[in-house]
């Protein structure tokens, strides 16, 4: 990557000027017309030092890959921590230093990791980063130096979460929700300095990526290049910018229900505190609200289901319609779906809460607008099926992971219409089969395509491909395993055995269930230990990996186009590219090759058919 | 082509989990069968989509995979095939939504011969109230709670003095008589629940929540603390004996006041006082 880096390393004129008399020199009714470019080109920052290009760096690039390896530093340690829960239940008092204590540490971390620090900074952080620029054929974010201090702010968060595994009590036992009255008070482990630096460190990541949000949307809005309409943007861009605007709306939730919890803990305050018994000595606390907790939290949690959700819905759309050859279907659909996911994401909290004691008549609004919300996303799962018929499907290890991601999320998709149904939630809640249903639905089925994404932009981001023949293994094993952990799962959920118990004794529910959670555990370690597969591969591909050369997949979305690959600071070269069709034109009728970039200017493929550009 | 194959076990192998499972539903012991008749209906409903929309993919796989210079159909857009889709989406969704609301407003409207039981919980233990003869429980508070006063109710509260006082975690309940559980918060978010009543509700400190159910079936129920309340959560359990008609009302009239504890209590410090004052 740095030879390239070398070449290209001289300052990017502004090209605006000459493009504007360029078009405007052109005929008007020349079937090549682009309207002209609005706003001037930015100059950007070109670091020198090692440390100005890779740590302190400013290209979005560089600071996806960044966002993208510490958050899979971050899942590590959750994946190692939903080990040890795993062992305790499959195998109770087989490893002796996991106490309660430890098992509802190891829960809470697990959770809050895998779902902000993980999945949220991996798919905006990471994914964002590396392709809103390339994507939308822009030069950069924005505003590269907040960029920068963006994923700085991120990384000090994931400093102050770590930290808190080394502190006195340790990290905060309180589950991922952190609900209130129990999170702040003894008998939680951590609930000293495990939950204030638990908020502390979430404080830390909404501000941080805050920054970083806004420079996705606003780079989305005003940085496309010419011809890149919104109805022209790929689906990952529709995804993630919709997402992007969803984590602007609903952080602020979370961040105002931390710095509270906060006051409570530490300067005594009752926003979520009501009057309080704790172990026969009445607290100073009066007059909070915990549900008031809950519905922030969740008016946060649940637009977080689809923050992860979004992108992913964008990203596997454009892996599907690539390596299947064929436009992706009801493309107006598909975005209006994204934005109207999007949008009814925001009244469907209350559904985390059908047996919180909240006034029970909100259980009939809330169960009608979630399941409102099943229709645009089951019309997306037509659509990504639709775009399979009659198409030429690559069976390669990115397929692989696209359809593994249709199976698990249709699955968790329809154990989610059991529980948004609210009469039907009622006996469900709080068992495993939530637990099942989340991890189907936010769990595995993102996790699908983030590997199918890594499997398919590798080759762009280090200009080698993955391996194939370990990509089959490693989907296949993770794909079999994590079906086979979550599945059965659910039944568990039906017997009525109940979530976040560090042991079930010999209860007669659980009883019959002792051979399967061993059968889960041993499942759970398999899937695990079969991702070193996939990081040896990324290891070994990065110094022997087959030379992919420029757009190796035969995609027509703009970041295969650039001039260098893998794409230099700048993305572009000299001139921005211009954009004349969507970038879905797949096996057009009358084209001689069976795709068209979106670079490709209509004189150029004159016979081609083309329904919609 | 094994592709395809594997996807197809997948799917045929979670049909046949479904049918063979030795894990369901631990069996019913109260009124809401209905409940239980509405997962069925979105097991039907939902599984069976999942089974289509699994068939047709693996059916693409199978018809469709890479073939050089393979005729691919190009059609962007189906305006008609799209709107039918939405509608079945949407009948499908309606279809499982309205019987769910149904039964919701059953289970929150609770009738009006129902017991009263309160549910007390707190790290990490349950205690019960019942209301004496006039079949009202006395207003309590959390603040008033003392070693005298275990449920904190209100002493000028006359409502509260012929209360039935439950200082024990097994709760006897009537068989075929509805219940309504009124649950408080000592500390804590907790939730009492018996997985063969299939309700829930949290209890929570500084609120009185509620949910009702009919206990139909005659024998110990384990209850199970369901909403996360600390490191002794896993260990909150309970029991729930349903009995029939004699068997608790010979149960209830053992029960003890709260006007016989304030008496219990205050025979015990006159008798204290009296052993102190003879040791003297």
């Amino acid at each position: 990557m740095s030879d390239e880096y070398n070449q290209q390393n001289t300052p990017i004129q502004a090209q605006s000027s000459e493009t504007m008399s360029d078009s405007s020199g052109a005929m008007p009714k020349d079937i090549d017309y682009v309207r002209p470019a609005e706003i001037k080109e930015q100059e950007l920052y070109h670091g020198h030092s090692f440390i100005t290009k890779w740590v302190f760096c400013q290209d979005a690039k560089v600071i996806g890959v960044q966002y993208f390896l510490t958050a899979v530093f971050t899942g590590v340690v959750g994946l190692i921590l939903s080990w040890l829960m795993r062992l305790q239940l499959g195998y109770p008092e087989l490893v002796p230093f996991i106490t309660a204590e430890h098992y509802y540490q190891f829960v809470t971390m697990h959770g809050m990791i895998m779902v902000v620090y993980f999945l949220t900074a991996l798919f905006l952080g990471g994914f964002g980063n590396y392709l809103i620029p390339l994507m939308v054929g822009a030069r950069d974010m924005v505003f590269p130096y907040v960029n920068m201090i963006s994923f700085w702010m991120f990384f000090i968060a994931v400093c102050v979460l770590m930290a808190s595994f080394f502190v006195p009590g340790g990290p905060t036992g309180a589950g991922w929700t952190l609900y209130p009255p129990q999170a702040i008070l003894p008998g939680t482990p951590g609930e000293n300095m495990g939950i204030v630096l638990m908020l502390v460190s979430l404080g830390l990541f909404v501000i941080g990526f805050t920054m970083g949000g806004l420079n996705y949307i606003i780079t989305v809005l005003q940085a496309r290049t010419r011809g890149m309409t919104l109805m022209r943007m790929p689906l990952t861009i529709w995804g993630i910018f919709t997402a992007t605007a969803l984590a602007m709306l609903a952080f602020p939730a979370l961040l105002v229900s931390a710095i509270m919890m906060t006051l409570d803990k530490m300067l005594g305050t009752s926003f979520f505190m009501p009057v309080i018994m704790q172990a026969g000595e009445l607290l100073s606390y009066d007059g909070g609200s915990p549900v008031l907790f809950q519905h922030l939290f969740w008016f946060f949690g649940h637009p977080e289901v689809y923050i992860v959700a979004l992108p992913a819905f964008g990203i596997v759309s454009d892996l599907i319609s690539v390596h299947s050859r064929k436009n992706i279907f009801g493309y107006r659909m598909m975005v209006w779906a994204i934005v109207g996911i999007g949008a009814l994401s925001f009244f469907v909290w209350a559904h985390h809460m059908y047996v919180s004691g909240m006034n029970p008549w909100f259980g009939f609004f809330f169960a009608t607008t979630t399941l409102i919300i099943a229709v645009p996303t089951a019309l997306k799962v037509y659509n990504w099926i639709i775009t399979l018929w009659k198409a030429n499907i690559r069976m390669n290890t990115v397929m692989l992971f696209c359809l593994g991601f249709i199976i698990t999320f249709v699955n968790g998709g329809i154990t989610g219409i059991f529980l948004g149904n609210v009469a039907v939630d009622i006996p469900l809640s709080d068992t495993y089969f939530v637990i099942a249903h989340f991890h189907m639905v936010m769990g595995i089925a993102p996790l699908m395509v983030i590997m199918g994404a890594v499997y398919h932009w590798f080759p762009l981001v280090t200009g080698r491909f993955l391996n194939e023949k370990l990509g089959k293994w490693h989907f296949w094993i993770t794909f079999l395993g994590a079906y086979s952990i979550y599945f059965p799962m659910h039944y568990l959920g039906f017997i009525g055995v109940p979530r976040r118990y560090y042991e079930m004794y010999d209860s007669p529910y659980i009883t019959s269930a002792t051979g399967m959670n061993e059968f889960i555990t041993l499942a759970a370690l398999i899937v695990g230990v079969a991702q070193l597969i996939f990081f040896f591969n990324i290891v070994v591909s990065l110094k022997i990996g087959k030379p992919a050369g420029k757009n190796p997949w035969k995609a027509n979305s703009l970041e295969w186009l650039t001039p260098d690959v893998p794409p230099a600071h700048g993305n572009w070269g000299e001139k921005l590219p211009v954009i004349y069709r969507w970038p879905y034109d797949f096996n057009v009728p009358g084209a001689k090759e069976d795709y068209i970039t979106q670079t490709t200017p209509p004189s150029d493929v004159i016979n081609a058919e083309v329904k919609k550009t | 082509m094994h592709a395809g194959i594997i996807f197809l076990a997948v799917i045929v192998g979670s049909i046949l989990f479904h049918i063979f499972t030795p894990w369901w539903w631990t069996d019913l012991a109260s009124n809401w069968g209905a409940m239980d008749a509405t997962i069925n209906l979105t097991f039907w409903i939902g599984g069976g989509v999942f089974v289509l929309v699994c068939l047709f993919m693996v059916y693409c796989v199978f018809k469709f995979s890479y073939k050089e210079g393979r005729k691919v159909e190009y059609k962007p857009e189906d305006h008609k095939l799209e709107n039918r889709l939405t509608i079945a989406t949407t009948i499908g969704v309606i279809a499982l939504l309205a019987p769910g609301l149904v039964v919701y407003n059953e289970y929150i409207n609770t009738p009006k011969n129902a017991l009263q039981v309160e549910v007390n919980a707190w790290k990490w233990g349950w205690q019960y109230r019942l209301p004496g003869e006039d079949g009202i429980l006395g207003t309590a508070n959390v603040a008033k709670i003392s070693d005298d006063n275990p449920f904190g109710i209100n002493l000028d509260d006359p409502n509260g003095k012929d209360d039935i006082l439950i200082e024990d975690d097994v709760l006897h309940l009537q068989i075929d008589r509805p219940v309504k559980i009124l649950l408080r918060s000592l500390d804590v978010l907790h939730n009492y629940y018996v997985p063969q009543f299939r309700a829930k509700m949290d209890a929570i400190p500084g609120i009185i929540s509620y949910y009702w159910f009919e206990p139909n079936k005659v024998g110990d129920y384990e209850v199970l603390c369901a909403e996360y309340c600390g490191v002794g959560h896993y260990a909150m359990r309970a029991k729930v004996i349903v009995e029939t008609e004699e068997n608790y009302k010979n149960w209830i009239n053992e029960q003890q006041t709260f006007s016989d504890l304030i008496a219990n209590r205050e025979d015990k410090k006159l008798k204290t006082n009296l052993i102190a004052k003879n040791n003297d």
